[in-house]
């Protein structure tokens, strides 16, 4: 008599099993670019979807570029793809359809370089520096990178693979400091949020990071940052679907109206 | 849902059984999505086992990192699963056997985690158990644990995850079962309780049991609330999903390597569950 049991439970599974199908969808980015290079590269109207893979660390600074951009440039569209460094030069090297990688760091634009998906030599656009992000008051009272070896400091770091978390041991290294850090993170965002939820006491993230979530967490500076400062490269891909657009961001990025956007979010001019 | 048809052996004519008649030909508006269906499914697969570094799979498979990642993954999902099955079968049965208002609302709550996306459960899971949650914070405070970031962190965004899975299956394994043989217990004068346990929890046992291992399988797999809700650090939180999407990152191979492991453990599973099936008495 078990089998009734049993096939109802079966048919129980196959219900849930079409409802977890439905939810199951990874919101892939829709790509589709809609116009064709223009065969020209100096060709004065660009139009169609840019899409820009940008370190998780640009998130604010070019979304307002590419809002400026569209403005200047109409008929285009620019969409991104934020996340670590590492996780984007990976889905560039496994052939995502993309038209502009800008990393966090020269090691994973190397990583796509050395692979033959860049177009000429990239071009570093700003440079970042790390603080410690604190929730804010600092509660713990963190003025330095030693205070993050306290028993009841929880602290969060990046990943090693990502640029931030590379950083993070640089300075860490010329701190002479070990910390344990309770969680790695798979890049600077994620980290970030670990304090703006109170899960953490402390983490290493950009200086840009902090004050673009300057009403959540405070920013403590350290000596030691200074030895482990990023450069930021931006490259056309090889494989761009829109390489007309794809170099006309650049531009921009690299123009005045672009490095305004983004000192004002705390980066520093290379 | 269940009803008892001409193939059901209770009812079936003694002696030999027919063999049961095929269909001669497979209509091609059948055959063709039926097997690019079949194909959809199994080709990714086998893209990860052809793709496998096979000359350096020995090594990779006995590096440490992989070691640490499998074993708190098998550990995490076994508890998680005990879990489940602690809290979901009762949860079941009530479903199931005792009717009480808002029955209908409590079991489509149950079915929420399931088409929940995995990191919105683990941001629900931080707010009610994270540092700040509304429980959390007393955990914290009366008791000083903190969930997040620790094992037992993994284990609750796995049960959250899974025990929607076993409720489900094993309601429906109760609802499916045959109510004559709890009424005879009662009549015997068993009470309830005695009758959950000696009649229809052996009742519904291979239900349960199909449950547990589909929630034990969910648990392992789960990713979405394990890294929000408990992070990834190496030999505590880093369970062998998370460390296949770092390992993505930066060596392919690994990604590969640890992927086949994850898809070794879920086959085996599953051909132990179809035995179980198939030599259920």
């Amino acid at each position: 008599m078990t089998r009734y049991g049993i096939r109802a439970a079966l048919a129980g599974l196959a219900a849930v099993l079409v409802v977890g199908a439905a939810g199951c969808g990874d919101g892939d980015s829709d790509t589709g670019s809609g116009a064709a290079t223009t065969g020209g590269a100096r060709s004065a109207a660009v139009s169609g979807t840019v899409t820009v893979f940008a370190a998780a660390s640009l998130t604010e600074s070019f979304t307002q570029i590419g809002k400026d951009f569209e403005a200047a440039n109409p008929g285009t569209k620019v969409t991104f793809n934020f996340a670590g460094s590492s996780a984007l030069a990976n889905q560039i090297n496994q052939g995502a359809p993309a038209d502009v990688f800008a990393s966090a760091a020269p090691a994973n634009m190397k990583t796509v370089t050395d692979a033959g998906n860049g177009e000429g030599t990239p071009a570093t656009f700003v440079r970042n520096q790390l603080v410690i992000a604190v929730p804010k008051g600092n509660p713990k009272g963190i003025t330095g990178l030693t205070d993050l070896t306290k028993p009841d400091v929880k602290v969060a770091l990046c990943a090693e693979q990502v640029p931030c978390g590379a950083a993070a041991k640089r300075a860490l290294a010329a701190a002479n400091v070990t910390v344990t850090p309770v969680t790695l993170e798979q890049d600077v965002k994620a980290a970030l949020s670990k304090v703006t939820l109170g899960e953490v006491d402390a983490a290493l993230v950009y200086r840009t990071d902090v004050r673009a979530a300057a009403s959540d967490v405070d920013g403590v500076e350290f000596p030691e940052s200074s030895s482990a400062v990023n450069d930021y490269p931006i490259i056309v891909l090889k494989n761009a679907p829109n390489k007309a657009g794809a170099q006309a961001f650049l531009n921009w990025v690299l123009s005045d109206k672009g490095r305004n956007v983004l000192t004002q979010a705390g980066f520093q001019a290379p | 849902m269940v009803g008892i048809d001409e193939q059901d052996p209770a009812v079936r004519p003694k002696g030999p059984v027919p063999p049961r008649r095929r269909t001669q030909r497979v209509p091609a508006p059948l055959l063709l999505p039926a097997g690019a269906g079949l194909a959809f499914l199994v080709l990714p697969l086998a893209g990860l086992v052809y793709r496998a570094p096979w000359t350096s799979l020995p090594r990779r498979l006995t590096e440490p990192e992989v070691l640490t990642a499998l074993r708190l993954s098998l550990q995490a999902a076994t508890i998680a699963t005990g879990v489940c099955l602690a809290l979901g079968v009762p949860l079941a049965w009530l479903l199931a056997r005792v009717d009480f208002p808002g029955r209908r609302i409590v079991r489509a709550l149950v079915t929420v985690p399931l088409v929940l996306p995995p990191v919105v459960g683990g941001i629900a899971l931080l707010l009610v158990f994270g540092r700040r949650g509304i429980i959390g914070t007393w955990l914290d405070s009366t008791f000083g644990i903190t969930l997040p970031f620790t094992t037992t962190g993994v284990i609750v965004a796995e049960a959250f995850v899974a025990m929607p899975f076993l409720v489900i299956a094993v309601e429906g394994a109760l609802r499916g079962a045959d109510t004559r043989y709890e009424e005879a217990a009662a009549t015997l004068g068993a009470g309830r309780w005695t009758t959950f346990t000696h009649v229809t929890l052996p009742l519904v046992a291979p239900g349960i049991a199909a449950g547990a291992v589909l929630g034990w399988a969910r648990a392992l797999g789960e990713f979405g609330a394990t890294i929000t809700f408990a992070g990834n650090f190496p030999g505590r939180t880093q369970t062998m999903p998370l460390a296949v999407y770092l390992a993505l990152e930066t060596d392919l191979q690994a990604a590969i390597v640890l992927s086949l492991i994850l898809l070794t453990v879920s086959v085996t599973i599953l051909a132990a569950l179809r035995d179980k099936w198939l030599t259920a008495p």
